[in-house]
């Protein structure tokens, strides 16, 4: 697949002159398939797929062992642990589902939470570097669990679908908006808030992963092969930024763990509000 | 010099997305000046405005990759 990105090609039109081996091959989508075992079938374990079953295994291994021993004093391990739980906790479930009905909701954020964020930074942990996220397929199946629960705990709350229906347009509206409101209303519910969940994440992981890719594949490339010394500064000069952009992606990384997990908030408080 | 025409598409879309983006959290950056201790709560509406105004730029990415083909 030739996926050409811009800065790739400002690259390109820096080496022209640069003879290479078929010269630089721009990084692109193709570079996030990697089946492991099972070669090109459709049930081939993926890299992202390990990353997956591992982080889930670690995080499980980690929370149970810190639960199962717990201190009044806390050791290193509990302290993170119960500074994770806190922020869930506090600043993302009380805050906004509020002080009545964030309870049973915690479990779900909490695992959001934990699980995208170290898949998440798994994307620039030194020999992983694979951010699960950037297949699609993992974060359309935890915004399919978001969207089931906001959805039931919505229709339980309002008794039945049609009051969760009616209730989706504000009350005293003119009479002649209510069936705007109601189409406008039922896309966001329905469609747009499902859909920008999961592109959200997937759309970070990848493009941050792609820009990795490309400042330090082109980097390399302009180091070894470029022809004179100041191609190959600015080659080192890309490999810098490759390191400046790691940073940057760290707090993106937590940005959009958090992100995902305030949004999942918001929507059940949404759905377990009395009114709109 | 080769190139597909959505990428530069995609620039343009993330300009909007961009400017709002700066407008939200210099909004947010003004009301903790003002007052510190509404922070909390300033803080979960600037990320909920940044996510439905980023929403915007990540359709068009997705997008710029739908009709690349």
């Amino acid at each position: 697949m030739s996926l050409s990105v811009v800065p790739a090609h400002v690259l390109q039109v820096g080496i022209a002159a640069a003879e290479g081996d078929g010269g630089f091959q721009a990084p692109g989508t193709a570079d996030f398939y990697w089946p492991v075992f099972g070669g090109d079938s459709n049930w081939a374990i993926t890299r992202p797929g390990l990353v997956m079953f591992s982080s889930v295994a670690i995080l499980a291994w980690f929370f149970v062992t810190v639960a199962g021993k717990l201190t009044i004093v806390p050791n290193k391990r509990q302290w993170m642990a119960e500074q994770a739980y806190g922020f869930v906790r506090n600043t993302i479930a009380r805050d906004v589902i509020g002080a009545k009905d964030f309870k049973p909701f915690i479990p779900l954020l909490f695992t959001l939470f934990t699980l995208i964020l170290f898949n998440n930074v798994m994307g620039v942990l030194p020999f992983v570097q694979f951010p699960t996220f950037s297949r699609i397929a993992f974060p359309i199946v935890l915004t399919l669990i978001v969207y089931i629960v906001y959805h039931t705990v919505a229709i339980r709350r309002k008794h039945g679908v049609l009051p969760y229906l009616k209730s989706l347009v504000p009350s005293g509206l003119p009479g002649w908006l209510i069936p705007i409101m109601f189409v406008l209303e039922f896309l966001t519910y329905f469609f747009i808030r499902p859909l920008t969940l999961a592109l959200r994440l997937f759309g970070n992981m990848l493009a941050g992963h792609l820009m990795l890719l490309v400042f330090i594949l082109g980097g390399e490339y302009l180091l070894i092969h470029g022809s004179s010394l100041f191609i190959q500064f600015s080659g080192i000069l890309g490999l810098a930024f490759g390191v400046v952009m790691t940073f940057f992606e760290l707090l993106v990384q937590f940005l959009q763990a958090f992100i995902f997990t305030l949004l999942t908030a918001l929507y059940i408080s949404d759905a377990v509000a009395e009114h709109h | 010099m080769t190139g597909n025409i959505t990428f530069l598409g995609y620039g343009l879309a993330a300009i909007g997305p961009g400017i709002g983006v700066g407008l939200i959290f210099a909004a947010y950056l003004n009301g903790v000046a003002r007052q510190p201790e509404a922070r909390g709560m300033l803080q979960t509406i600037a990320f909920t405005g940044m996510a439905l105004t980023e929403a915007l730029a990540i359709l068009g990415l997705v997008f710029a990759f739908v009709f690349k083909g």
